[in-house]
């Protein structure tokens, strides 16, 4: 089997699987990162957003032979040294969490977004969150959480 | 006299948050246990059928396969089901409907058994399919459960006055019918549960997304034939259930123990979106007839009302969700003469179950639009003809209940909605809109160029409508079931705490609402207080986490526990401060002190050291056992609830006439759930509700082919996403009530059952036509037919 390279929550790591596989199955079974979530398989619910070189993405269509050399970073990378990230704490803030099995993807896509614009309107926030199905929070709440980050 | 709360009321960061925005939280899919194996569904492609001979010889001797488990293996009890007792674990003498599955396959690659599945011979007759509900009781309907008589599951009458009399006297009558979906629960967590035996004589213990894990260790312990101590159910972090995760788990949980039985091994089952949707159940589609005689003052006289509600192939909670429907059936007015049938029957369609709302969004649209119907018969605003006959205090319920001992709020509600949305103004003027003529266009042979005038005005396309929707709902279980919930407390001797209740978090936050109501009686601080897992051997068996129960029923019990953790340590303190029984002391800012005498001040910890120092027990379990209610099966007569909870929702949508998209620009949610005691958790759910109310309006709906769900996935199933829905304003009144931890009741159901009303009536508004079927997508709104030809027969049109 193939030895496959990649940085990870900002580590190299190498790990060795067939190329076929998912990315979230090699996450969630070899790497035991199991805040990255299946809703779907199909690329619609956004549970299993992952960022891709700062992109957010479906880790349910991607094949871990395409990320050789790419940066993933999943929810267990966000928070460093044991802080919060501040799109987490205004979750919190906000009561943007309820069940919480959306979440790890929500607020990556949250963050993607605000990497690239750090200030977006709330039109862009619903945009850049549309991938991703929540049933319990109507969104509100999360919406309010992203337009509170870009406040500082 | 409104207290002076410290907590209650206030924004508190939920309990289980951390865990949560991290990815720590360990969901059902998140366990792995050494050794486990993994499971396959094999299901059999048709809707009705004798199972005549299964062969497993083609892959008995497999190496990919560690054994096949069907309904020779179970034990005990190889159907199950609340009241009766129709559904199996493994199907074994006849297929119901296309989720029902035959057996199992176990083994290490998921992979592997998928290809071992289409190997096995199913030899089976089919059987003429019933998807038609309206068609289950028809003499020549195929009987799906050959031990009854008919296909029909329950039948709840309610009879009331003399409805003949009541439409001989009245002005006016109005007959329509109406027709509502199969609804998909659509948490975004699909299916998983894991079980494993434990060491010796111990027995099996099961982790997995369980709504009720007491329910579950039931079903399990009979389908095993054990002891129900033997059967130990855990609750994983459950990723969303609106009522999903009950039936459905159950039977999951005991093919995994089966299958644990059998191999030895940890068997985890988890399910894909498509076998989520396939086989767990729904939301029950229902076909509503209502027949109103009302004067020309506007006061209804009479309501004649028949309902067949689609129970699918199992009865599953069929009995109690048709029981609500008949109690609220006419909504929350005051009529004298009813008569109502709430049936409930078998098909061959997925079965259908509890869902937040739980027989009442149905109705609601029914008797909802119906009014909205009679106020513009009458000339009337929709908000006059429901203070006319609208709920007041001491009013009397179509089942004979006096509606007493709480503030009936239900004018109120609507009173609040209406001011805070200019709603008579707007509701006027829309109508004067819709009225004007629109113009007709007819194509001239002679000259096939259009003019300038033929081409749409896009100004002219938009409308816009508001609507609203009253309703009242019995708080928990009522006459149902019994309503009791235990909770565990044990204040440790520095002051910090574990705490457990019997009914489950689901997500809705009822950690946090239980941390808060301890850390409010006991002046601790919340930081200090410690949720312990959901486990059926730590707590005592509380009934389900449904009905909008747990703040009333569960917190009523933690609010007992912390009551009599307080009174141990007043008695403790009360001697050493030389203080009466009856001098009051402040457990506030994580400290006890006399306010008569600032200088005695204690910590609470302090407290609790000395309690521990002196033998006193800080560990105990709360209790709270509801009211006592009734019920005449005959009539339908009885007091139904021990309260009741009232709500209204006004919706302003913008119809694209054109394309028949509707765009929900702002809904006011007020609601009276009684004293509030987490209130962002009471607003997520209110925006929450709201989401799905409007998703069971506008976009969502499993349709059928021969019992088969067309709709597998999210791609086809349309949940809302961020983008679908606009302003969500929450408002809660809070009524007085002498039930509920300080007049605490429900919200959780109320916020979704009446959103989908509020739209229809909002977009009659806006195009001055009525529509009776659900949901009032571009099919509804311009073609006024479904687009697949063999769909179910609709309501009035």
């Amino acid at each position: 089997m193939p030895k496959i390279t990649f940085n990870l929550n900002n580590k190299d790591i190498t790990i060795t699987t067939a190329y076929n596989r998912r990315l979230l199955d090699v996450l969630r079974e070899e790497l035991g990162l199991t805040g990255t979530k299946e809703g779907c398989a199909i690329g619609e619910c956004g549970a299993c957003t992952v960022l891709l070189n700062d992109q957010a993405v479906n880790s349910c269509l991607l094949l871990i032979g395409q990320v050789e050399g790419q940066n993933v970073l999943t929810i267990e990378g966000l928070s460093t040294k044991g802080e919060l990230h501040p799109v987490q704490k205004k979750f919190l803030k906000h009561g943007a969490v309820q069940c919480g099995f959306c979440t790890p993807g929500m607020i990556l896509s949250a963050h993607a977004l605000l990497h690239k614009n750090p200030s977006p309107k709330e039109e862009e926030v619903k945009e850049a969150i549309t991938g991703n199905l929540c049933r319990c929070t109507g969104y509100k709440q999360i919406i309010d959480a992203v337009m509170d980050v870009t406040k500082g | 006299m409104k207290k002076n709360f410290s907590l209650i009321g206030k924004n508190i960061i939920r309990q289980d948050g951390l865990e949560k925005v991290t990815g720590q939280a360990k969901f059902a899919d998140d366990y792995t246990f050494a050794n486990q194996l993994t499971a396959v569904m094999v299901r059999v492609p048709v809707a009705h059928a004798t199972i005549n001979a299964i062969d497993y010889a083609a892959i008995e001797n497999d190496p990919a396969l560690t054994a096949i488990v069907d309904a020779t293996d179970i034990p005990g009890a190889k159907k199950i089901g609340a009241i009766r007792q129709d559904q199996p674990i493994f199907a074994y003498d006849k297929i119901c409907t296309h989720g029902d599955v035959v057996a199992m396959l176990v083994g290490e690659s998921h992979d592997a058994l998928l290809a071992l599945r289409d190997k096995i011979k199913i030899d089976y007759t089919e059987l003429p399919v019933l998807s038609d509900r309206t068609k289950a009781l028809d003499k020549d309907a195929p009987i799906i459960h050959e031990q009854y008589e008919n296909n029909e599951i329950v039948h709840y009458p309610l009879r009331k006055g003399d409805v003949e009399t009541g439409f001989k006297n009245s002005d006016h009558i109005i007959e329509q019918t109406y027709t509502t979906p199969l609804i998909e629960h659509g948490y975004i967590e699909p299916e998983a549960v894991t079980a494993i035996l434990r060491e010796g004589n111990k027995g099996v213990q099961i982790i997995g997304s369980i709504q009720n894990p007491h329910t579950t260790q039931n079903v399990v312990a009979a389908v095993l034939g054990w002891p129900l101590a033997k059967v130990r159910i855990q609750q994983a972090e459950l990723g969303g259930s609106f009522g999903g995760k009950d039936d459905t788990m159950n039977v999951l949980s005991a093919r995994a123990a089966v299958a644990a039985l059998k191999t030895g091994r940890p068997v985890k089952i988890r399910y894909n979106r498509e076998d989520s949707i396939l086989e767990s159940y729904k939301r029950h589609p229902y076909t509503m007839h209502y027949k109103v005689g009302f004067n020309n003052d506007g006061k209804l006289q009479a309501m004649k009302i028949d309902i067949i509600a689609d129970g699918g192939a199992y009865s599953s909670m069929s009995p109690f969700v048709t029981w609500r429907t008949v109690v609220q059936a006419t909504g929350p007015y005051e009529v004298e003469n009813v008569w109502t049938d709430v049936r409930a029957v078998y098909t061959n369609n997925p079965y259908t179950g509890a869902f937040r709302g739980f027989g009442s969004p149905q109705p609601i649209f029914a008797q909802e639009s119906l009014m909205d119907e009679i106020a513009v018969r009458l000339n009337m605003t929709p908000d006059e003809i429901r203070r006319i006959n609208g709920f007041k205090a001491g009013s009397v319920t179509a089942s004979n209940q006096v509606l007493k001992d709480h503030d009936v709020n239900l004018l109120t509600v609507m009173d609040t909605a209406i001011e805070k949305s200019a709603f008579r103004k707007k509701w006027r003027a829309n109508r004067q809109n819709n009225l004007a003529k629109e113009k007709s266009f007819t194509i001239d042979e002679e000259n096939l160029f259009l003019n300038k005038d033929d081409f749409v005005d896009p100004q002219n396309v938009i409308k816009r409508g508001i609507g609203l929707a009253v309703s009242f709902r019995g708080s928990s279980l009522g006459a149902e079931g019994i309503d009791a919930a235990a909770a565990y407390l044990s204040v440790q001797k520095d002051g910090s705490a574990y705490l457990l209740c019997g009914l489950a978090e689901n997500g809705q936050g009822l950690r946090t609402t239980y941390s808060i109501i301890t850390a409010e009686v006991l002046g601790m601080d919340i930081e200090n207080i410690f949720y312990l897992e959901q486990d059926t051997g730590l707590i005592a068996d509380s009934g389900p986490t449904v009905a909008s129960r747990s703040t009333i029923m569960g917190g009523g019990a933690v609010k007992d526990a912390a009551d009599k953790i307080r009174k141990r340590l007043e008695d403790i303190l009360k001697p050493e401060w030389k203080l009466t029984d009856s001098d009051e002391l402040v457990f506030k800012n994580n400290k006890v002190q006399n306010p008569k005498n600032k200088s005695q001040e204690m910590r609470f910890g302090d407290l609790c050291k000395l309690a521990n120092s002196k033998g006193v027990s800080l560990s105990v379990i709360g209790w709270n056992k509801g009211p006592d209610v009734g019920w005449e099966e005959e009539t339908g007569q009885g007091d139904a609830y021990f309260t009741y909870v009232y709500g209204c929702q006004l919706a302003e949508v913008a119809v694209n006439t054109v394309t028949g998209e509707v765009a929900v620009e702002r809904i006011i949610a007020v609601h009276d759930p009684g004293t509030v005691i987490n209130k962002m958790g009471a607003e997520g759910q209110v925006y929450g509700g709201v989401t799905q109310g409007a998703g069971f309006g506008l976009w969502e709906e499993i349709s059928t082919h021969e019992g088969m769900p067309r709709e597998l996935n999210l791609d086809e199933y349309l949940v809302p996403t961020s983008k679908d829905i606009g302003e969500i304003i929450p408002i809660f009144v809070e009524g007085k009530d002498k039930y509920g931890p300080w007049g605490a009741k429900s919200l959780g159901e109320p916020t979704l059952e009446l959103t989908a009303a509020a739209i229809a009536n909002a977009i009659s508004n806006a195009t001055g036509k009525r529509f009776f079927n659900l949901p009032l997508n571009l099919e509804e709104l311009l073609l006024n037919r479904k687009l697949h030809k063999e769909d179910l027969q609709r309501g009035s049109l």
